[in-house]
């Protein structure tokens, strides 16, 4: 009898990497994780967008939970992303924004033009602060707790479906911690 | 005549996409260009799905090709280096990930599965050649009667 169960060991590792693979179909592979969940936001000192002389560092940052997108003017898909964010604001969010690469001029006109839902204007002008962060393509949007310390992060647009059933449980999670 | 300034102009166009993709960085020595060069082979850009940094035109790639050269001419060893991206992109720049526990699968299953695989087939080999040279006792009476009975059976049939 035990003889035949050893013969089905190869079935058994064949149906166990079938089921590995099967799943790998669903992954959408340009979703990294990142290397920053569970740290501390890494430590910066930049200007703010439009006021040059106002430096902005990551203490400034702590205090409540808050979403910190990183944008760019040059980000197509950071104008869909823009309405949600705006939105969210509305309904008492805190959000941040980390003007990414970008020119000072055009990013002033898109905040004056579309409305501005950041409450910090963070302005990485040479991307110093996307490295530290492991940016690789924005519209990146980062979760952080009322201590500065990174606990989720969305490559993408952050539409209503993605604030819906990843942001937002975990935001009210961070909110309702003592 | 206008064709052929059109011509010119996509000429053009093309050599500033062949142009895009050098950049000028300046080394010590050969030793340090060939360093980073091997770097930027070893890391993979963490936009593009599977182009090493050096062969990237993506302008994250072009970023940290630069960080690569700025932290080498800061005197930071290659180790230094890929543990820098590692800290900030993930373990996915790596071509070649770490021997870990949660990589020691990857590392040394195919060669475990190889391995469990010979030892199969040289077990059953030799099991076989056990069973084809013990075999050749004479057959019982018992046995003899059967087989004679078989054969009869097929002679008729």
């Amino acid at each position: 009898m035990s003889r035949r169960l050893v013969l089905l060991i190869p079935l058994i590792i064949f149906l166990i990497m079938a089921g590995f693979l099967f799943r790998g179909l669903f992954l959408n592979p340009s979703e990294l994780p990142s290397a920053l969940i569970d740290k501390p936001f890494p430590a910066f000192s930049l200007p703010a967008v439009g006021e040059p002389s106002r430096l902005l560092t990551e203490v400034d940052l702590q205090g409540k939970p808050a979403l910190v997108n990183v944008w760019g003017t040059w980000c197509v898909a950071c104008r869909e992303e823009h309405a949600v964010l705006n939105a969210l604001k509305e309904q008492g969010v805190t959000i941040h924004g980390i003007n990414y690469k970008d020119d000072q001029a055009s990013a002033l006109k898109w905040l004056k033009e579309f409305h501005n839902p950041y409450q910090l204007d963070v302005r990485d002008d040479q991307g110093s602060l996307g490295l530290d962060l492991g940016v690789y393509g924005a519209p990146e949007t980062f979760l952080i707790d009322k201590n500065g310390v990174i606990r989720y992060k969305h490559v993408g647009i952050v539409d209503e479906r993605v604030w819906r059933e990843q942001l937002a449980p975990r935001y009210q999670q961070l909110l309702e911690a003592p | 005549m206008s064709r052929r300034i059109g011509m010119l102009l996509i000429l053009w166009a093309l050599m500033g996409n062949v142009w895009a993709a050098i950049e000028t960085f300046s080394y010590q020595d050969d030793a340090e260009r060939e360093r980073f060069k091997n770097l930027t082979r070893e890391l993979r850009c963490p936009k593009c799905q599977n182009q090493d940094l050096a062969d990237s035109n993506a302008p994250i790639a072009a970023d940290l090709r630069r960080e690569i050269h700025r932290l080498m001419a800061a005197g930071q060893s290659d180790e230094q280096i890929i543990e820098y991206l590692v800290a900030r992109y993930g373990e996915f720049v790596r071509y070649r990930p770490a021997v870990e526990g949660r990589t020691f699968i990857l590392w040394y299953g195919p060669a475990g599965l190889l391995l469990a695989g010979a030892i199969t087939v040289l077990f059953m080999v030799r099991r076989r050649r056990q069973v084809s040279l013990t075999d050749n006792t004479p057959l019982s009476a018992e046995e003899r009667a059967r087989l004679a009975h078989l054969l009869d059976k097929k002679d008729r049939s």
